[in-house]
């Protein structure tokens, strides 16, 4: 048993060998496993786009594959492994649960490099890469908290995981900061992507009196079910959704992959790739905030701006102290800042959020 | 002037020659879906149905289209059985679930063990849990007339609901940093569901699977339930004549089905997928549906339109990456495939006649 899988594996790691430098490694191979469709004006949207920036810096230098809708779990790990045999010298998968996959097929394939988004684990050829979304999520907060009039803010949540809870925290903190009697109503999409159930939920929240939508789903079907409901404030999320501008969306969180790709292909191509974990925000431009438009009252705009203007040169953290935890116990004191531990693992509500996260 | 007229039987020639032609007619309409794309269709047709079989990873392909096709199989087997005696179970999907909950669940309490006994305790405890979970609507309709068809679609929602309440509470890794998702089991020696030869993709699912198309074979051909199964579908009012008991009959075939149901869940969840997930299921309960159908209700059918299903699946991928077709196109083709075979059917059923019509 153990001899058999040895001589597989040696077996898989040869035909790997033949497999990528076949083409004498003319050019470099890079992947790319999408969790949703590319024309989804979000999430993959914005990855694809990276995409696209790498063979535009490199040229013929460059070939990239894709593959789009690939679902988190077993049929993840046959797309990578399809990608690697089919001579990839780089894949980026951009889904939190391509994470295990990511793993198992890295272990498979010592020589290609791997790069997974939001995920924990590493390995000597498997990086991570995530963008600080929530300092995003603070200017949002700061907006919908001066926006609204219902005094009611909907978010549509995807799954319960750090990356979300972070965002409803640091959104809520900074609404409940400009506006103390802001309520947030949060709707659980169990999906990333589902243009039906996030325009469902839209409405839902739209009913239960939310005139400002957050939204940590790719889609912008909950843009559309604000249109047609009027006078409800969204923002893009993921990609700048600017055809819904200048109202109902009034801002957007826009996550810039291009720089990272580009970079992390050319460390490939000169051979000094290394496995790095990598959690950049808005100083290096990884998130940029989409254009405020005129809907937003122009000294609220103009707070914002500031907002993000004190948190590229590092002046401002979101997470800054005094905080509380939902229970009422301490989390920050005053003028403390969150370390990264703590919010790459982020399991709380802070203090004033209302329901539990769901177990 | 054409028109059709109703055989007295179906045609057994047609009945075999249709899916072969259908599947002809899809490489025509898709390779002109492919060539208004843009693409190369020669090229496609090729990806799709030879590479995995034959091209250069074939050695890599071959394994995956059993592991694709063995969960389809074994679901297909068991709603079979129901669909012949006209007992629609639609909630594969659920009983899937359920399956891999209850049997990933019933492992993951003796963790870390590693004695023998924890797989097979998780083997019966996954076909359990499919079992009771499609014990709910055929109780209901025994008991109080229910429609299974309404009742067992609706429970795959709730089952959706409670995987991703145990992914992200009662089964979360306590060493996964809060983030949702079981222990993996493909790292447990003791709860893997591994390769019984390593590459070669036969995992005991898909044995399983095979077992299960052997003994459906011999229950429909030579047992008394297979030909109570047949008759009830055939003739419910001969059947009861026949002293065939419809409670009984729909008890046991809504169990069988949620019982393999279960049972793909947990090889799944144990191998392939490896660990409990909010997106675990994959819709295998669904298009085990259409593979039941595509194989005619036969343990033989399901077998080749299970394996036929996997490829297009398989080489579906293999053209997206390769040659940059969207993943709808791929779809579009699959639904092609299905259309064309659903629409041959009238050749198995009505004779085509040219000329006027006779008088008579």
């Amino acid at each position: 048993m153990k001899l058999t899988k040895l001589l597989a594996t040696a077996a898989m790691t040869l035909g790997l060998a033949t497999g990528a430098f076949a083409d004498g490694h003319e050019k470099t191979k890079v992947g790319f496993v999408y969790v949703g469709p590319i024309g989804d004006g979000g999430w993959t949207f914005e990855h694809n786009e990276g995409r696209l920036a790498v063979e535009e810096a490199f040229g013929d230098k460059v070939e990239t594959i894709y593959q789009e809708n690939v679902p988190e779990g077993a049929d993840a790990e046959r797309v990578m492994t399809q990608m690697a045999l089919g001579g990839a010298d780089l894949i980026f998968t951009t889904s939190f649960g391509y994470m295990d996959p990511t793993i198992n097929v890295a272990a498979k394939f010592p020589n290609v490099k791997f790069e997974h988004a939001t995920g924990y684990k590493r390995a000597d050829n498997v990086s991570t890469y995530s963008a600080r979304f929530y300092e995003g999520r603070a200017v949002q907060g700061h907006i919908a908290g001066k926006m609204t009039k219902t005094n009611v803010i909907g978010y549509i949540a995807s799954f319960p995981i750090p990356e979300v809870i972070r965002g409803i925290n640091a959104a809520y903190i900074h609404a409940q900061k400009v506006n103390p009697d802001v309520e947030f109503k949060i709707i659980w999409a169990y999906t990333w992507f589902d243009p039906a159930k996030e325009a469902d939920a839209a409405k839902a929240l739209i009913e239960q009196g939310a005139d400002v939508i957050l939204q940590h789903t790719d889609s912008t079907a909950p843009q559309a079910a604000a249109e047609q409901a009027g006078g409800v404030v969204t923002f893009g999320q993921a990609s700048d959704m600017a055809e819904y501008a200048p109202f109902p969306r009034v801002s957007s969180i826009i996550d810039n992959w291009a720089p990272y790709y580009v970079a992390r292909t050319q460390a490939v191509m000169d051979g000094t790739w290394e496995s790095v974990d990598t959690w950049d925000g808005i100083p290096t431009g990884m998130v940029k905030i989409g254009e405020i438009t005129d809907a937003v009252p122009a000294e609220v705009k103009a707070e914002a701006l500031g907002m993000v203007e004190a948190m590229r040169t590092g002046a401002y953290h979101p997470f800054t102290g005094p905080l509380k935890k939902q229970d009422g116990s301490d989390w920050l004191a005053e003028g403390e800042v969150a370390d990264d531990g703590t919010l790459a693992g982020m399991a709380f509500y802070v203090e004033g959020l209302t329901g539990e996260i769901p177990q | 002037m054409v028109r059709l007229e109703q055989r007295p039987s179906p045609s057994a020639f047609w009945t075999y020659a249709t899916p072969i032609l259908a599947v002809l007619a899809t490489m025509v309409a898709g390779g002109v879906l492919f060539a208004l794309l843009g693409t190369n269709p020669v090229a496609v047709i090729r990806t799709i149905f030879w590479d995995p079989l034959f091209g250069e990873f074939a050695f890599y392909y071959r394994g995956q289209l059993l592991v694709k096709a063995g969960p389809l199989i074994l679901i297909a087997i068991g709603l079979s059985m129901g669909f012949r005696a006209g007992i629609w179970n639609i909630g594969a999907e659920g009983q899937y679930i359920m399956g891999a909950i209850c049997g990933a669940g019933a492992g993951l309490a003796f963790y870390p063990s590693e004695s023998f006994l924890i797989f097979p305790v998780m083997i019966i405890a996954g076909a359990l849990g499919g079992w009771a979970w499609s014990m709910i609507p055929a109780i209901l309709k025994t008991r109080f007339g229910t429609n299974e068809i309404l009742v067992s679609l609706m429970l795959v929602y709730v089952a959706e609901n409670i995987l991703a309440s145990v992914s992200s509470g009662l089964l979360r890794n306590p060493e996964g940093q809060g983030f949702p998702g079981s222990r993996n089991l493909r790292n447990w020696d003791a709860a893997a569901n591994t390769e019984i030869i390593t590459g070669s993709g036969m995992h005991w699912g898909v044995v399983a699977a095979f077992i299960a198309v052997i003994l459906a074979y011999i229950t429909l051909s030579r047992h008394m339930l297979g030909f109570q199964i047949r008759l009830t579908g055939e003739s419910p009012r001969a059947a009861r004549f026949a002293s065939v008991n419809p409670t009984a009959l729909i008890l046991i075939c809504m169990g069988l089905s949620g019982a393999l149901a279960g049972l793909a869940g947990l090889f799944e969840v144990a191998g392939p997928a490896g660990q409990i997930s909010i997106d675990f299921n994959s819709g295998y309960g669904f298009t085990a549906i259409i593979v039941a159908f595509l194989g005619r209700l036969n343990p033989i059918g399901i077998l080749l339109a299970g394996l036929l299903l996997a490829l297009t699946y398989i080489g579906g991928e293999a053209a997206q990456s390769n040659l940059g077709l969207p993943s709808a196109a791929i779809q579009l083709f699959q639904g092609m495939l299905l259309f064309f075979l659903l629409a041959m059917d009238v050749f198995a059923n009505f004779r085509l006649r040219f000329g006027r019509v006779g008088v008579s």
